[in-house]
């Protein structure tokens, strides 16, 4: 339980606490603040206040989370590849695990994948749980859900961290559900805790605007999903010592309630986003569809990826796959170049990780220009011809077409 | 006097604005390059039945005040002045309906018109008769329960794609204005046939056809009002289309303020923004009063029409003076741009090409003064 | 077909630019933002009266929420939804998404049965797109998200899911949940009929009372995660400006991306 109170007598009614809330939770009321129901009870105000009228009381009851123990990594695997961000979360995984003085173990499910699962022992892993059977072959929530569901009523374990991909956003707040537990998505930031043991779970809210520190302090296992090129990417260290136990998961065909028909590609080959070490991104400021084609030279002779703001992306210039940010992917490429994108909170918290910024843009007022290593106010329609012009040329003279290629 | 809005009109513009900023305004500059017939714009309209907003409830209408289809027209025409001309157009047919039809007439025609279904036109000008509305050369001679027109009308609004059009011809020559008969026609009507499209200074989407009208019949029911009382008619009917007209100009005109004043604070020559410029800051204020000016001269037109007071002087003072004063700030406004405003790539020169008409149409600012003088001479 | 959207009124996050802190307490100093219907969620609004114009049916639309949140409920009766349900208590507060699904489930079950239940993919304000899955859990019906499509055949659910790249088919049987992403429809605008006889409809207000609810697990009590500190982001380091004539400024930025072992 938890109790938001405001001291009448302290308060001055200053309104100081009413601009800090995030969730417009407050208000003045006849000189003096009232707390309304949408308060999240996240002490923001209470830090505020000049004359500390704000008081924020949290029970925490203990629970015995002495049996639970262990830090988990969901192995994502897709037509027996595993997904990159399990290799990320491996790396995160290992360091709460050493915070913790715990075992890392992996949690793979699928079908005839022991092969793939050995390449998984190069890296820092104590334990793999391997979990087949046929009907794990390709993912389904129900069946996923009660594997993965099964074996952590088993096994106990303090920490579960997932992939936020789509894969992962669909399962993990399906088990945590079942399980009554706690879920945090899209984490950028995990620690531990010291005292208690908590992990600490920092995500974005608001589209991007704020960041909030959560807990799950009375529930086991505290779950996080993470979006894949957020963390660092693990490094094999080795010492292949990795224990696999497997399991043959207790699954009836009826638990299935969704069936997969098929599979459709639409694009012939979709470069994937966010792989790329070099990503060109195209946004309103093009102006109408067809000039993507110059975001595509640029991008070709660069040797990356096309990516797109959210507006073209609404606007039915460019398929969706291709949208950068917020609702769309999460990249951390080398080089990102935004033309004609105004650079939105939104846009940014999808590629603020990038190593360099470049920003094209004729409005010197865009807040891209804010986060761009480079930026240049021009008008992307004549500059980007001139930009790739010399690109060719450079090529052509240096006879390094196949240079950047090799990236 | 209370100014506020009600919270239906407050509901109403809110989700106005909206489309107006998502749907009608991006569009606005690419149909006026192509002179494409804005058709998603006019859907839209009628998907939110704005085009029934004063039509009588019981003929498919919202029945609600000119007032707020004053305030609809405003915001429409800001966004878009093409789209907001072809609404004020609709008023035009569906007004005169609403005053002088008979029951059979409005059943017929006024729930397509508020639907949105059909598209009407008012078609009085002709070649021979533009201020001088009585000099009309179109006539309609009668014959066994049907009159047969013959003539052509041309520069007339939402022509070709109006399904219903209320024509003004002469059934009487002899006796000039009062030998004039409205009539109520339809498209596909057989004698009557569309001419020449005219290409215009702008808002070259909107539809300007030539009408022609080669013995075509028309029942003897499709009479408005009377005969001889055509000329009351159109008369009646453009007291309240100056209103939609002002209004048009009216929204031209604060679109044209807006753009100047964000690019006057952007804009830095000589080391600080030109807004801090007293001539720049001068002519914004001009523009400002000027805007707001216009604002209850039509406002309070329509406000006397709602209460069925006299309303007509006001409605020619509200059109004169925001049709002239929509010329001097789309014109101020590209002088505010300078070089950069008589670019295509900006939006003010399209303003100011789009501000002239309304100092023509629905009577010329002459006509206007006429009439304003006229009525201000018989007060006492 | 009897169509349940669930919605959430949220803040209009894109019209919050002028974000900023205070420097002092190093806390947002927000200027309140418009509460708007989830953009996603007017997408599943769209899509259920979609279906029932087709099909015949109901369209029932509920939110949890505060007071304010009936805004939200309004208009998607001025869509034209048939019935608006707004959950609203004091002992709800603090609820996180565990909690706000079982209440919402608890809800729905109020409200009868359903052939549908719909939802946006995620809230733009919270963007954790874990309500839907839990109500499909605490439900026991199957879930199907990031729907672009949805066909719907007798009892059958036909549905297209969006994954990174590529498009899945699926098939389910209702009763089911369903996520939509904004590539199903675009959302009408309420038409002024649609507005004036909203203003008329009554939305119904249930608190907790009205609803049979174990109270353990409502609220702050009842959600497993707790805010524990709210922060801005770190602003990123001044980035250069390249300016001058084009070709100049193009040699340069090839010659700092050739710097940077870009190429």
């Amino acid at each position: 339980m938890a109790e938001m109170r405001v001291d009448l007598e302290k308060c001055n009614g200053c309104g100081e606490c009413i601009s800090s809330c995030s969730f417009s939770a407050l208000e003045l009321k006849d000189g003096k603040v009232r707390i309304l129901a949408a308060c999240t009870f996240c002490g923001a105000c209470v830090d505020v206040c000049p004359e500390e009228a704000l008081v924020l009381e949290k029970e925490e009851k203990r629970v015995d989370v002495s049996s639970y123990r262990g830090v988990w990594v969901f192995a994502e695997q897709r037509q027996r590849e595993i997904m990159p961000v399990t290799y990320e979360l491996l790396g995160e995984g290992r360091k709460l695990a050493e915070d913790l003085e715990e075992e890392l173990s992996l949690v793979l499910l699928g079908w005839k994948i022991e092969e793939k699962a050995r390449e998984l022992a190069r890296y820092s892993v104590d334990k793999l749980y391997l979990v087949q059977d046929p009907l794990l072959e390709h993912y389904c929530t129900d069946l996923y859900a009660q594997a993965l569901v099964d074996l952590v009523r088993a096994e106990c374990p303090e920490i579960i961290l997932l992939g936020a991909t789509s894969l992962g956003r669909d399962l993990a707040p399906r088990v945590a559900a079942r399980l009554k537990t706690g879920l945090t998505a899209d984490c950028t930031g995990l620690a531990i805790e010291p005292e208690e043991r908590n992990l600490l779970q920092t995500r974005p809210a608001l589209g991007g605007n704020i960041l909030a520190t959560i807990i799950s302090p009375r529930h086991r296992p505290q779950m996080a999903t993470v979006r894949p090129k957020v963390m660092k990417r693990a490094e094999p260290d080795g010492k292949n010592q990795m224990r696999v136990i497997k399991i043959k998961p207790d699954l009836a065909s009826q638990g299935q309630m969704v069936k997969i028909l098929d599979l459709i590609r639409e694009e012939k080959s979709v470069a994937d986003l966010q792989e790329a070490e070099i990503i060109v991104s195209g946004g309103r400021g093009l102006g109408k569809p067809e000039n993507f084609s110059l975001i595509r030279r640029l991008a070709d002779l660069l040797g990356g990826a096309v990516g797109a703001s959210r507006a073209v992306v609404d606007g039915g210039w460019i398929p969706s796959y291709h949208q950068v940010g917020q609702t769309g992917k999460t990249v951390q490429p080398k080089l990102y170049v935004a033309c004609g994108i105004s650079g939105a909170i939104q846009h940014q918290a999808g590629m603020r990780g990038s190593e360099i910024i470049v920003a094209i843009n004729k409005d010197p007022g865009a807040p891209i220009f804010d986060i761009a290593t480079y930026g240049i106010v021009a008008d992307l329609h004549r500059f980007l011809p001139v930009l790739t012009d010399k690109l060719e040329k450079r090529e052509k003279a240096a006879g390094l077409k196949n240079s950047i290629w090799e990236k | 006097m209370d100014f506020t809005l009600s919270s239906d009109q407050r509901m109403i513009l809110e989700m106005l604005d909206e489309v107006c900023e998502k749907e009608f305004a991006p569009r606005a500059d690419e149909i006026s390059e192509t002179g494409e017939f804005p058709s998603q714009n006019v859907k839209k309209l009628a998907e939110l039945d704005l085009f029934g907003i004063t039509i009588p409830k019981e003929f498919g209408g919202l029945g609600m005040d000119y007032v707020t289809w004053t305030l609809i027209a405003e915001r429409i025409s800001k966004a878009c002045a093409t789209t907001g001309l072809i609404f004020g157009a609709n008023l035009l047919c569906s007004y005169p309906l609403e005053e002088y039809g008979t029951e059979e007439q409005k059943k017929k025609f006024l729930p397509p018109l508020a639907s949105g279904q059909s598209l009407g036109a008012f078609a009085l000008t002709e070649p021979e008769a533009g201020s001088d509305a009585g000099n009309v050369q179109t006539t309609a001679r009668k014959e066994n329960g049907h009159f047969v027109l013959n003539g052509t009308k041309i520069f007339i609004t939402n022509g070709e794609v109006a399904d219903i059009y209320i024509v003004i011809a002469s059934t009487h020559k002899k006796s000039g204005p009062r030998g004039l008969t409205a009539f109520l026609l339809e498209k596909g009507t057989e004698g009557f046939s569309f001419g020449q499209h005219f290409e215009k200074m702008g808002l070259s989407a909107l539809p300007n056809v030539e009408l022609i009208f080669n013995d075509c019949r028309v029942p003897t029911s499709s009479v408005l009002l009377k005969e001889r009382r055509g000329f009351k008619v159109a008369m009646g009917t453009f007291a309240a289309g100056r209103i939609g007209v002002g209004i048009g100009a009216l929204g031209i005109a604060e679109a044209a303020f807006e753009k100047a004043r964000a690019y006057a604070r952007e804009r830095v020559q000589f080391g600080r923004p030109i807004s801090s410029f007293q001539a720049v800051q001068h002519m914004l204020a001009d523009m400002a009063t000027k805007i707001e000016a216009a604002k209850y001269l039509l406002y309070r037109a329509a406000w006397h029409l709602d209460r069925g007071e006299a309303f007509e002087q006001l409605a020619s003072m509200g059109k004169l003076y925001a049709s002239e004063m929509a010329m001097e700030v789309t014109t101020k406004a590209v002088q505010v741009f300078g070089g950069y405003g008589y670019m295509k790539d900006y939006p003010v020169e399209r303003y100011m090409r789009e501000a002239k008409l309304f100092e023509i149409i629905e009577g010329t600012s002459e006509i206007q003064r006429g009439i304003i003088a006229n009525l201000i001479l018989k007060e006492r | 077909m009897d169509i349940v959207v669930c919605i959430k009124q949220v803040p209009d996050t894109e019209e919050l630019p002028h974000i900023r802190v205070n420097p002092e307490t190093n806390t947002l100093v927000r200027e309140s933002a418009k509460g708007i219907i989830n953009p996603f969620d007017e997408n599943a609004i769209e899509e259920a009266l979609r279906l029932r114009d087709a099909k015949g049916g109901r369209v029932t639309v509920i939110s949890m929420g505060p007071p304010q949140a009936e805004e939200a409920l309004r208009k998607a009766l001025a869509m034209g939804a048939d019935q608006a349900v707004l959950i609203s208590d004091s002992s709800l507060a603090g609820s996180d998404t565990l909690a706000t699904s079982y209440t919402l489930a608890m809800g729905i079950k109020k409200i009868g049965s359903f052939s549908l239940l719909i939802l946006g993919k995620q809230a733009i304000d919270g963007d954790t797109a874990q309500v839907g899955p839990g109500l499909a859990e605490w439900l026991r019906i199957p879930q199907i998200t990031y729907a672009r499509k949805i066909e719907i055949n007798g009892n059958k659910i036909r549905a297209e899911r969006a994954l990174e790249d590529a498009f899945e088919k699926v098939e389910s049987t209702l009763p089911c949940l369903v996520t939509v992403t904004k590539e199903i429809n675009i959302p009408r605008y309420p038409s002024l009929k649609g507005l004036l006889s909203a203003k008329k409809k009554e939305v119904l207000v249930w608190s907790a009372d009205d609803l049979t609810l174990d109270r353990k697990r409502i609220g702050l009590e009842g959600s497993p995660t707790w805010v524990i500190k709210i922060f801005t982001p770190e602003p990123p380091p001044k980035g250069e400006v390249l300016a001058g004539e084009m070709p100049e400024v193009a040699d340069r930025l090839i010659e700092k991306l050739r710097e940077r072992e870009v190429f």
